[in-house]
C-alpha cells in the first residue's frame, strides 16, 4: 500500500464559546489516498465542516483553535509548515467547494475574473493565458454559453450554476491534488444535485484528484464514494472501503445509520436520524468516552470511561468501539 | 441604468418645489416686518415703501409666490439688499471656495477614514482597533467650532505651520481663474512655472479641511469598520481564503469592495452635511465661501440672499444625495444589472 | 453613577419570570458602553442639579482684578474668563443650560414626531403620503442649516433655539415612529386585540406604542447629544444663548480672541460639551445593542 495523499492523525480542534469550551474535534484520523473518493459522513454537527477547515488551516482563529494531531499531505505536516508555504497550497494542491453556492462567490466581480485571479495567484500566466484558461474550465464544468457567463454576476446566475463555478474555481490550478467538498449538494434542487454529483465524478477520473466529499447522505455514498469515514460528535467511529462498510457495518452507529436508510422515507424528509433513539451529546459537557454510549443499544461499563482504539476488521476496515470482538463477523 | 437616473431625475422636482417654496414661505411669514427688519427701526417711510415694492411686499402673499418661483426657475433669486448685486452672481463667485473646502475635507475624511475602519475590523479588539474607535467616538462628539479653534490655537497660533485663515497670501494679489484656487495655483504652475500659488492655496487649505473632515472621517470609519467585520465574515471571503488569495488582496480588495457599498452612502450623507456645515467652519477660518456668506446674510436680514442661498444649499444637498444614490447603484452589480 | 445603580437595585424583586424591564436593566448593566455613558450623564445630571451649591463662585460675578487667571491658581480650579468670571462655576452653570436644552428639544422632536410619526403609520393613506412628503421635504434641508434659518426668523434666544433643534429632529423621530408603527399594526397580537374590538386610540397608544419605545429611545439618547452640540453651534453663530449667560458654545465663541493667550477659556468648555455629548453617545450605542433585536443571538 502506497503512500497516503493526505493522512489525518488524532487531529482535536476546541472552540472557545461564552458557554464554555467546545471541543468539536476530539481525535479524527483517516487518510485518502491518490485519486480516491472518501466520503466523510455523520449527522449535522458532528464536526465533518470543523475537520474540512482544519486541513487547509482555515478555521476562524479566535474562537477555533487545533490544538493537537498531525494533517499530512504529501508527507508533509499541514499544521506546521508557514502560513505563506500553505497558502501557495490552497487552491493550487488542495482546493475547496462549500455548501452555499448562493453566498460562496464574491457578488461584486464578474465569475470569469474570480477564476483569473486564482490562476493568476498560482502560476506566472499572462493575463490573455488566464483568461483561455479561465474559459476552458468554465466549458470544463459544463456551464452553456462560458464566452457570454465570463462577464456574469453570481447574483444572474442559478444555484447549480454557481456551484459549476465554485468547481472551476476549485480546479483553477496547473496541477490539482485534493478537492474537498463540503455538502456540496445540500443546497440544490434533487435533480441538480445528482448532475453536479455526476460531474464531480466525471473531473475526477478527467484529472486525476483526490476528492473528499462531506455528505450526511448515505444515498451520495452508495453512488460515488471509494471509502467512507464515519464521524459522530467529534470523532471516527469507523472507517473503510464502501462496500465492506454498507456489507458489514460493525458500529452501532454505522448500523444505525444505515437502517435508517434508505428504504426510510422519514429521513429524506427530515434529514435527520430517525431510528436511533436519544439525541447527539452536548459537545461542552461530554467526556472522555465515547460519545455515543448514551444512545447505543450494545453499551458497557467501559464505554463511559474512555474511547477505544480501533479494531482492524478487515484490511482496509477499522473501527472503534468496545462491542466489536463480541459481534460476529458476517 | 439610463432610465434609473431618469427616474430619480424626475422624482426630484417635487422635493425641490417643497424646497423652494419652504424657504420662501419660511421667511414671508417670519414675524416682522421684512422691510423694516432690514432697514432698521429709524428707516424712513418713503425707503421703506420703496423696499416694499422693490421686493413685491405690497402685492398678495399668493402673487408673490408665484413671481418668486417664476424668477428661481431662471435661477434669479433677486437683488442682495446688502450689496446690491445679483444673488445667483455672489453665489456663483463664493461657491466654488465652500466646493473646494468640503472636498477637500471630504477626500481626507474619506481616505483616513476607510484606511483606519479596514485596518481597525483586520485586527478586531487590538489597540489599534480600540484605540481608534474610541478616537472616532469622540471625535463625533466634539463641536466642530471648537475643534477648529483648538487646532488654530495648536498648529497656527503655538507652533505656526499654518495660516490662522483665508485662501491665499494676500500680498500675492491673486485674480481667481476658475475659483478654485487649487486648480488656479496648478494652471499658474502650468503656464508660467511658479509654483508659489499652487503653495500657498494647498498651504491655506489643509487646516481648516482637516477641521472640517474630522468629523466625518471619525463617522466613515465607523461605518467601514462594522461593514468591513459583516462582509469578513462572508462566505465568499472563505472562498478566497480557500483558494490562495492573499491576505492583503482579500482585505482590500475582495472584502473592500463589498464593505465600501454603505461606507459611499455615508460619505455622500456627510459631503451634504459638511457643505452646510460650513456657515461654522466658514466662520472660524475667514474662508470666503457661502457659508460665511449666508452668516452674514442672516445676521443682516438679507432675505433675498437667505432666500437664494438657503435654495442653492439645499438643491446642491439634494444632488449630491441623488449621485451618490446613481454611485451606489453603479458600484453594485446587483442593482446595476437589473 | 453609584447612586443610579443602587437605586435600580432596591427594585422590588419579582417572583416568577423576570418583568421585561428588569431583563433591559440585566442585559443594559453589561453593556461598557452604555454603563459608561450613563455613569457620565449621571455625572452632569448631579452638577445640573446642585449647580448653586456645587459652584464655588457665582457665574455671573466679575472679578476685574483677576482677569484670566490661570487653572489652578489663587483658588481658581480652573482658571478665570476675560472678565474675571470662575471657569469652573460657568461649566457647571453651563450643564445645566446644556441639559434642559437637550432634554426640552428632544421632548419636542420626539412628541411632534412621533405623533406625526404614529398617525401617518396606523392610518395610512392621503394623510401619511402628505406627511411623509413634507418630512421629505424638511430632510432635504441640511440639518444645521434648517436650525439656522428657523431660529434666525425667530429671533436670537435660547428658547427659540430650542424650539427650532427641536422642529429640526421632528423628521427622524416621524419616520422611526412610522417605521415601527407599520412593522407592529400587522402583528398577531394587534390584530387579535383588534378582533375583539379594541378602538383606535386604544390600539394606538396601549398596544403598539410600548413596541415601538425600543428605536425611539435609542435615537432620543442620540438626539440629546445632538441638540447639546446644535445648541453650542446656535450660541456660538450668536443665534443662540445671550452673553452673559454661561452657556458652553457662546463661552467657546468669546474665547475666539484669547487663542493666542489663555489656552484654558478655549479649551474647556469644549471639553465639558465632548464629554456630556461623548456620554450620550456611548449610552445611546450601548441602548441600541441591547435593544436591537437584530443585533441578539
Ligand atoms: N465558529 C464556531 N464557534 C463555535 N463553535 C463552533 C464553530 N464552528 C463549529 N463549531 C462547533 O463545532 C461543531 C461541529 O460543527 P461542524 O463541523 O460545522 O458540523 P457539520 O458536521 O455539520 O459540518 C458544532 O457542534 C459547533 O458547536
Ligand atoms: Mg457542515
Amino acid at each position: 500500500m502506497d503512500e497516503p495523499l493526505l493522512s489525518i492523525q488524532d487531529l482535536k480542534v476546541d472552540f472557545s464559546t461564552n458557554r464554555g469550551l467546545v471541543r468539536a474535534i476530539r481525535g479524527v484520523s483517516f487518510a485518502i489516498r491518490k485519486g480516491e473518493t472518501l466520503a466523510l459522513v455523520g449527522e449535522s454537527g458532528c464536526g465533518k465542516s470543523v475537520t474540512a477547515h482544519s486541513i487547509t488551516r482555515l478555521i476562524p482563529t479566535p474562537p477555533g483553535r487545533i490544538t493537537g494531531g498531525k494533517i499530512l499531505f504529501e508527507g508533509v505536516d499541514l499544521l506546521q509548515i508557514p502560513e505563506p508555504k500553505l497558502r501557495d497550497l490552497r487552491g493550487s494542491r488542495i482546493s475547496m467547494i462549500f455548501q452555499e453556492p448562493m453566498t460562496s462567490l464574491n457578488p461584486v466581480f464578474p465569475i470569469g475574473s474570480q477564476i483569473m485571479d486564482v490562476l493568476l495567484t498560482h502560476t506566472k500566466m499572462k493575463k490573455v493565458d488566464a483568461r483561455a484558461k479561465a474559459l476552458s474550465l468554465l466549458e470544463l464544468v459544463k456551464i452553456p454559453a462560458p464566452e457570454r457567463r465570463f462577464k456574469s454576476y453570481p447574483h444572474q446566475l442559478s444555484g447549480g450554476m454557481r456551484q459549476r463555478v465554485m468547481i472551476a474555481l476549485a480546479l483553477a490550478s496547473p496541477n490539482p491534488g485534493l478537492m474537498i467538498a463540503d455538502e456540496p449538494t445540500t443546497a440544490l434542487d434533487v435533480t441538480i444535485q445528482a448532475q453536479i454529483l455526476a460531474l464531480l465524478e466525471d473531473l475526477k477520473e478527467k484529472i486525476g484528484m483526490a476528492l473528499l466529499l462531506i455528505t450526511h447522505d448515505m444515498g451520495v455514498v452508495a453512488e460515488v464514494a471509494d471509502r467512507v469515514a464515519v464521524m459522530y460528535a467529534g470523532r471516527v467511529v469507523e472507517e473503510g472501503e464502501v462496500f465492506r462498510i454498507f456489507e458489514n457495518p460493525s458500529h452501532p452507529y454505522t448500523r444505525g445509520l444505515l437502517e435508517s436508510l434508505p428504504s426510510n422515507p422519514l429521513y429524506k424528509e427530515t434529514k435527520r436520524l430517525k431510528a436511533i433513539p436519544g439525541s447527539v451529546p452536548d459537545m461542552i459537557t461530554l467526556g472522555e468516552g465515547c460519545p455515543f454510549a448514551n444512545r447505543c443499544p450494545l453499551v458497557r461499563p467501559e464505554c463511559t470511561l474512555a474511547f477505544p482504539e480501533p479494531t482492524t476488521l478487515d484490511t482496509d476496515h477499522k473501527v472503534w468501539c468496545y462491542a466489536i470482538e463480541e459481534e460476529p463477523v458476517l | 441604468m439610463g432610465r434609473l437616473i431618469l427616474r430619480r431625475i424626475v422624482q426630484l422636482i417635487p422635493t425641490l418645489f417643497g424646497v423652494v417654496t419652504l424657504a420662501f414661505f419660511m421667511l414671508a411669514l417670519s414675524p416682522g416686518d421684512p422691510a423694516r427688519v432690514m432697514l432698521g427701526e429709524r428707516a424712513s417711510q418713503a425707503r421703506l415703501d420703496e423696499l416694499r415694492t422693490q421686493l413685491g411686499l405690497d402685492r398678495p402673499l399668493i402673487e408673490q409666490y408665484g413671481l418668486y418661483l417664476s424668477r428661481v426657475v431662471q435661477f434669479d433669486f433677486g437683488t442682495s439688499i446688502k450689496s446690491g448685486r445679483a444673488v445667483t452672481e455672489e453665489i456663483a463667485d463664493l461657491f466654488p471656495a465652500t466646493v473646494e473646502l468640503a472636498l477637500a475635507a471630504m477626500v481626507f475624511a474619506s481616505f483616513t477614514g476607510i484606511v483606519l475602519g479596514v485596518l481597525a475590523a483586520r485586527k478586531k479588539n487590538s489597540l489599534l482597533d480600540t484605540a481608534s474607535m474610541a478616537a472616532a467616538l469622540i471625535g463625533v462628539s466634539m463641536p466642530v467650532f471648537w475643534l477648529a479653534l483648538v487646532m488654530i490655537m495648536i498648529f497656527s497660533v503655538g507652533l505656526n505651520l499654518f495660516p490662522t485663515g483665508g485662501r491665499m497670501n494676500i500680498r500675492y494679489y491673486f485674480t481667481p481663474i476658475t475659483g478654485f484656487y487649487l486648480l488656479d495655483g496648478f494652471i499658474v504652475l502650468l503656464r508660467e512655472g511658479d509654483p508659489k500659488y499652487l503653495m500657498s492655496a494647498l498651504h491655506h487649505l489643509v487646516l481648516p479641511a482637516v477641521a472640517l473632515g474630522t468629523i466625518p472621517l471619525a463617522i466613515i470609519a465607523r461605518v467601514t469598520r462594522s461593514s468591513m467585520l459583516e462582509v469578513l465574515g462572508q462566505d465568499y471571503i472563505k472562498t478566497a481564503k480557500s483558494s490562495g488569495i492573499p491576505d492583503f488582496k482579500i482585505t482590500f480588495v475582495y472584502a473592500l469592495r463589498n464593505a465600501l457599498l454603505p461606507v459611499v452612502t455615508v460619505i455622500g450623507i456627510q459631503f451634504g452635511l459638511l457643505l452646510s456645515g460650513a456657515i461654522l467652519t466658514e466662520t472660524i477660518f475667514a474662508w470666503p465661501g457661502i457659508g460665511k456668506w449666508l452668516y452674514h446674510a442672516i445676521e443682516a436680514r438679507d432675505y433675498p440672499a437667505v432666500q437664494g442661498g438657503i435654495i442653492v444649499i439645499s438643491t446642491v444637498f439634494v444632488l449630491i444625495n441623488l449621485l451618490v444614490d446613481l454611485l451606489y447603484s453603479v458600484i453594485n452589480p446587483r442593482i446595476r444589472l437589473q | 453613577m453609584a447612586e443610579s445603580v443602587s437605586a435600580t437595585n432596591e427594585l422590588p424583586s419579582i417572583p416568577g419570570d423576570p418583568s421585561p424591564f428588569v431583563r433591559f436593566w440585566t442585559s443594559l448593566r453589561k453593556n461598557n458602553s452604555a454603563m459608561t455613558g450613563l455613569g457620565i450623564i449621571a455625572v452632569f445630571a448631579v452638577v445640573a442639579v446642585f449647580a448653586p451649591a456645587l459652584a464655588p463662585y457665582d457665574p455671573l460675578i466679575q472679578i476685574i482684578g483677576d482677569r484670566l487667571t490661570p487653572p489652578l491658581t489663587d483658588g481658581y480650579f480652573l482658571g478665570t474668563d476675560d472678565l474675571g468670571r470662575d471657569m469652573l462655576s460657568r461649566i457647571m452653570y453651563g450643564t445645566r443650560i446644556s441639559m434642559i436644552i437637550g432634554v426640552v428639544s428632544v421632548s419636542i422632536g420626539s412628541l411632534v414626531g412621533g405623533l406625526v410619526g404614529m398617525l401617518a403609520g396606523y392610518f395610512g393613506g392621503i394623510f401619511d403620503r402628505i406627511t411623509m412628503r413634507i418630512i421629505d421635504i424638511m430632510l432635504a434641508f441640511p440639518y444645521i442649516l434648517l436650525t439656522i434659518v428657523i431660529v434666525a426668523l425667530l429671533g436670537a434666544s435660547l428658547v427659540n433655539a430650542m424650539i427650532a433643534i427641536g422642529i429640526s429632529q421632528i423628521p427622524r423621530y416621524a419616520r422611526i415612529m412610522r417605521g415601527s408603527v407599520l412593522a407592529e399594526k400587522e402583528s398577531d397580537y394587534v390584530l387579535a386585540e383588534r378582533s375583539l374590538g379594541a378602538k383606535d386610540g386604544e390600539l394606538m397608544f396601549s398596544t403598539i406604542l410600548p413596541n415601538t419605545l425600543a428605536p425611539m429611545s435609542v435615537q432620543a439618547t442620540l438626539g440629546i447629544g445632538e441638540a447639546i452640540l446644535s445648541s453650542a453651534a446656535l450660541s456660538f453663530l450668536g443665534l443662540g444663548a445671550q452673553p452673559p449667560t454661561p452657556e458652553w458654545g457662546l463661552m467657546i465663541a468669546s474665547s475666539k480672541e484669547f487663542v493666542t493667550s489663555a489656552w484654558w477659556v478655549v479649551t474647556l468648555p469644549g471639553v465639558a460639551t465632548l464629554i456630556a455629548v461623548l456620554g450620550f453617545n456611548l449610552l445611546g450605542d450601548g441602548l441600541r445593542d441591547v435593544l436591537d433585536p437584530r443585533l441578539q443571538e
